[in-house]
């Protein structure tokens, strides 16, 4: 290989887009490490902690492109406390130092501040795309500043953010010559915004391909959107609600006509049922349909719906279609890849959900199917032996029963045999979500045959240690393990403390490992942050008490050693 | 940012005092206990969330997680009957289940349905109030979804919203509906946030039900209004 000059490797580098394979080609020798980090120009870290901003800045000065990672995936239900950690100010501020000519910067579960976005805004001048993912911190003054500041802005995308709203001023702050847009998402924004500034940004935005809108965006704007963008391929509405017999909702069911590049719709958070026909004449060319936040279309209507949408690839609803709902999925939607279903009435048990007979259609109508997020009453093991059978296709499967320890619906044995069934079949199989009555016996299946897995979240499961061991000890690509409620210990945890540093993360919350466990696991691998959440000042009284349980861990490898912006509650051991 | 404090019980003023003063004592009778261990009797996710249920004071639902009961018996009558058993409440939320965002859960609490009934028509509808801002949004909606299901004398359809107001003779239905405290109202005297507040149920009576062989007083209004009150007494 050294008969190549550099610029011949970093050539054929160039085809590799993947993270993997790049992070692989790096590790071959020191040449090839060396080419790869000057022309690395994505860079992706699925823990903010694992690394420092200088570090990254050094090793790949040609850095275009970050995605960062912050909080633990629990933090999305409330289990990580709000100042735990994971803010995005250092990175900014170091790279804003540094010579890098950032252009795009993807963040989930992180704090943003406005003070981040406003330097993030003025340091760098080719900056193109911001995607914010499940963060928090900042309000729309934040959100100005990128608008007014960024100059070549084309993407700005928030997905699922609490946003302080402090006015719709913001979208004011584009200025005229800003004509770059290309994706413009604020669904998740709460307050109003001025419809005038939006029409006249979308008329001056000839590349807009996608536009999300939050649910103050009334039908007018709507149709007189569509009017300047017919190119739109991706369309979430704002409040779909209208008089169907007004001049307005007929200027809409034509403007739609025109609207053939359609391809995602989402939205409807607010919607009049008796407006669902202007959509019609699109939902053939649709192939990404998000009505998981459209608790206003159910029944007979959201059935009409569906049964137009022959081409749906990615589907999300809500599990007021019922049972009967997904046979209609099944026997419309051949071509279904992802299918999510979420709680209607997490809280209560309702009589719309969807139980084994829903999931079992849908594996007989969508033998494509890959990935499933599925809330649900009941399972059986005998749907989920069907299920795996009808599609041995699974990359990831996430089943979620409400009622997370209950039993075979039938049997009432335990739901061991139909994960089982699952991971034996599936081959590829990368994450599992498992709920239900289960013992040490799912997680032996899981070990023996879940060996592409990555990602395992496990909640009220398991009988003894022997549980996690199985996993640990069987699961050679396990990257993430998360645990909520199970009865594994000590014995457990320190049964193999080499593996955490092959794999990103480990969370452990209410199980039986206690603050002894941890310490001694702390004590032998020093690569690894140990961190327990103290919320509540529940160890406060006895910390030198080892015997004491611990109620969160998440211990996570990293280069750079413990935090030093940990808040008081988290305990770096 | 104030903290999502959807998963605190509300009122509950933890402290660990009150956690450790609690933990041991409290649990259903019969049920198996976790054995050894300082903290916590934990015990199994729908006994915990019952006790929730019942008004527990020892509200820390963050701390106490729960866990599958000790013991191999799977059959146990314990787990079985609390999984089949529908609770006659909604179970309290236990924080981190179910595994939900916050944004979603909000999202589609967001939305204020509430049953229709027509007079005479064959099935009740259910509307989602929060998308009309106006009684007048509210009526036509109403009207246009039950025109489909049974025929309605021509002179209720056509002009415009205010009809409602008007004298009832004009129209063939008077809107009610059940407030708060269980009482059947006119629609349309309070101001319409309050309206959505306090309104649970609507029904769209008849109006020869509701007029009867009264004189009609001086105000019109207050006419409906006390016959449909005079309704409400005879109903009982």
């Amino acid at each position: 290989m050294n008969y190549f000059p550099d610029e011949v490797l970093e050539h054929v580098f160039d085809f590799l887009t993947s993270h993997r394979d790049r992070n692989a080609v790096s590790l071959v020798c020191s040449l090839w490490y060396r080419v790869e980090r000057f022309s690395r120009q994505r860079v992706f870290i699925g823990n903010c902690y694992a690394i420092s901003p200088e570090k990254l800045i050094k090793r790949f000065p040609g850095l275009k492109s970050l995605t960062l990672k912050g909080k633990h995936h629990f933090a999305d239900f409330n289990l990580v406390p709000y100042d735990w950690g994971g803010y995005v100010q250092p990175w900014i501020e170091a790279l804003a130092k540094s010579r890098i000519g950032l252009e795009e910067l993807r963040l989930k579960r992180m704090v943003v501040s406005d003070e981040s976005l406003e330097l993030l805004s003025r340091s760098f001048a080719n900056f193109k795309a911001l995607v914010l993912v499940s963060c928090e911190g900042f309000t729309t003054d934040g959100l100005a500043a990128i608008a007014a500041n960024c100059r070549f802005l084309r993407e700005l995308d928030l997905q699922e953010n609490e946003i302080d709203d402090h006015s719709g001023h913001w979208l004011s702050c584009f200025p005229d010559s800003c004509t770059s847009l290309t994706s413009l998402n604020f669904a998740c924004l709460k307050g109003e915004i001025n419809s005038a500034s939006l029409e006249r940004l979308v008329a001056r935005s000839p590349n807009l391909r996608s536009l999300r809108l939050n649910r103050s965006v009334p039908l007018e704007t709507l149709q007189k959107i569509l009017v300047q963008a017919p190119l739109l391929v991706d369309l979430g509405t704002g409040s779909y609600v209208h008089d169907p017999d007004s001049e307005t909702y007929n200027k809409l069911k034509t403007t739609i006509l025109t609207c053939k590049s359609i391809r995602n719709l989402s939205g409807f958070l607010e919607v009049d049922p008796r407006c669902l026909p202007a959509i019609f004449p699109i939902c053939l060319n649709l192939t990404y349909l998000n009505l998981s936040y459209a608790a206003g279309i159910h029944g007979s209507e959201l059935i009409k719906l569906i049964r137009r949408c022959a081409k749906l690839q990615r589907l999300w609803i809500l599990d007021c279609i019922g049972d009967k709902g997904l046979e209609v999925v099944a026997s419309t939607c051949n071509e279904l890849q992802e299918l999510r279903v979420f709680p209607s009435d997490p809280l209560g048990i309702g009589h719309d959900a969807v139980t084994e007979y829903g999931l079992v259609a849908i594996s007989i109508g969508c033998p494509k199917l890959h990935s499933l997020l599925y809330f649900c009453q009941q399972m059986t093991n005998a749907a989920l032996i069907t299920v795996a059978r009808n599609c041995p296709n699974f990359i990831r499967f996430r089943l979620c029963i409400l009622d997370p320890t209950k039993p075979d619906a039938v049997t009432m044995q335990p739901l061991d045999d139909g994960f089982g069934a699952i991971v034996q079949s599936c081959k590829f199989l990368r994450r599992l979500s498992l709920t239900g009555l289960l013992t040490d016996q799912v997680f032996r299946y899981i070990g023996m045959y879940a060996e592409q897995l990555e990602m395992l979240s496990v909640a009220f499961a398991g009988n003894s240690d022997k549980g996690m061991l199985y996993v640990l000890n069987g699961c050679k690509k396990l990257r993430k393990l998360e645990i909520m409620d199970c009865p594994f210990g000590n014995g457990a945890l320190l049964s193999d403390a080499g593996k955490y540093e092959t794999m990103r993360s480990l969370w452990m919350s209410s199980c039986e490992i206690t603050l002894s466990g941890c310490k001694t696991l702390a004590k032998m691998m020093p690569r690894l942050n140990v961190e327990i959440i103290n919320e509540h000042d529940q160890m406060e009284i006895c910390p030198e008490d080892d015997g004491q349980r611990v109620g969160k861990l998440y211990l996570y490898r990293t280069l750079v050693g413990p935090r030093k912006d940990a808040p008081e509650f988290v305990w770096n051991l | 940012m104030p903290p999502d404090t959807t998963s605190e019980s509300p009122g509950s003023d933890v402290t660990s005092t009150v956690f450790k003063d609690t933990e041991l004592t409290l649990g259903l009778p019969g049920e198996a206990r976790f054995s050894g261990g300082k903290t916590c009797s934990k015990r199994g996710f729908i006994e915990r969330s019952m006790d929730l249920n019942l008004g527990d004071s020892s509200s820390s639902s963050s701390q106490t997680r729960g866990k599958i009961l000790a013991g191999q018996d799977f059959s146990s009558e314990s787990l079985v009957s609390g999984a089949g058993k529908p609770s006659a409440a909604k179970r309290q939320e236990v924080v981190g289940w179910p595994p939900v965002r916050s944004l979603r859960k909000r999202a589609l609490e967001g939305c204020k349905y509430v049953k229709v009934a027509v007079d005479g028509a064959p099935y009740l509808r259910k509307v989602d109030l929060e998308i009309y801002n106006s009684y007048q949004e509210l009526l036509r909606a109403l009207e246009q979804m039950f025109m489909t299901c049974f025929a309605i004398r021509g002179n209720y359809v056509g002009e415009g919203g205010r009809k409602v107001m008007y004298p009832m003779k004009e129209m063939e239905y008077v809107p009610t509906y059940e407030d708060k405290d269980g009482d059947w109202m006119l629609v349309g005297d309070v101001p319409w946030k309050m309206f959505l507040e306090s309104c649970k149920r609507i029904r769209l009576m008849k109006s020869s039900e509701a007029v009867g062989t009264l004189a009609p007083r001086t105000h019109p209004r207050s006419c409906t209004y006390e016959v449909a009150a005079d309704q409400q007494l005879k109903a009982r």
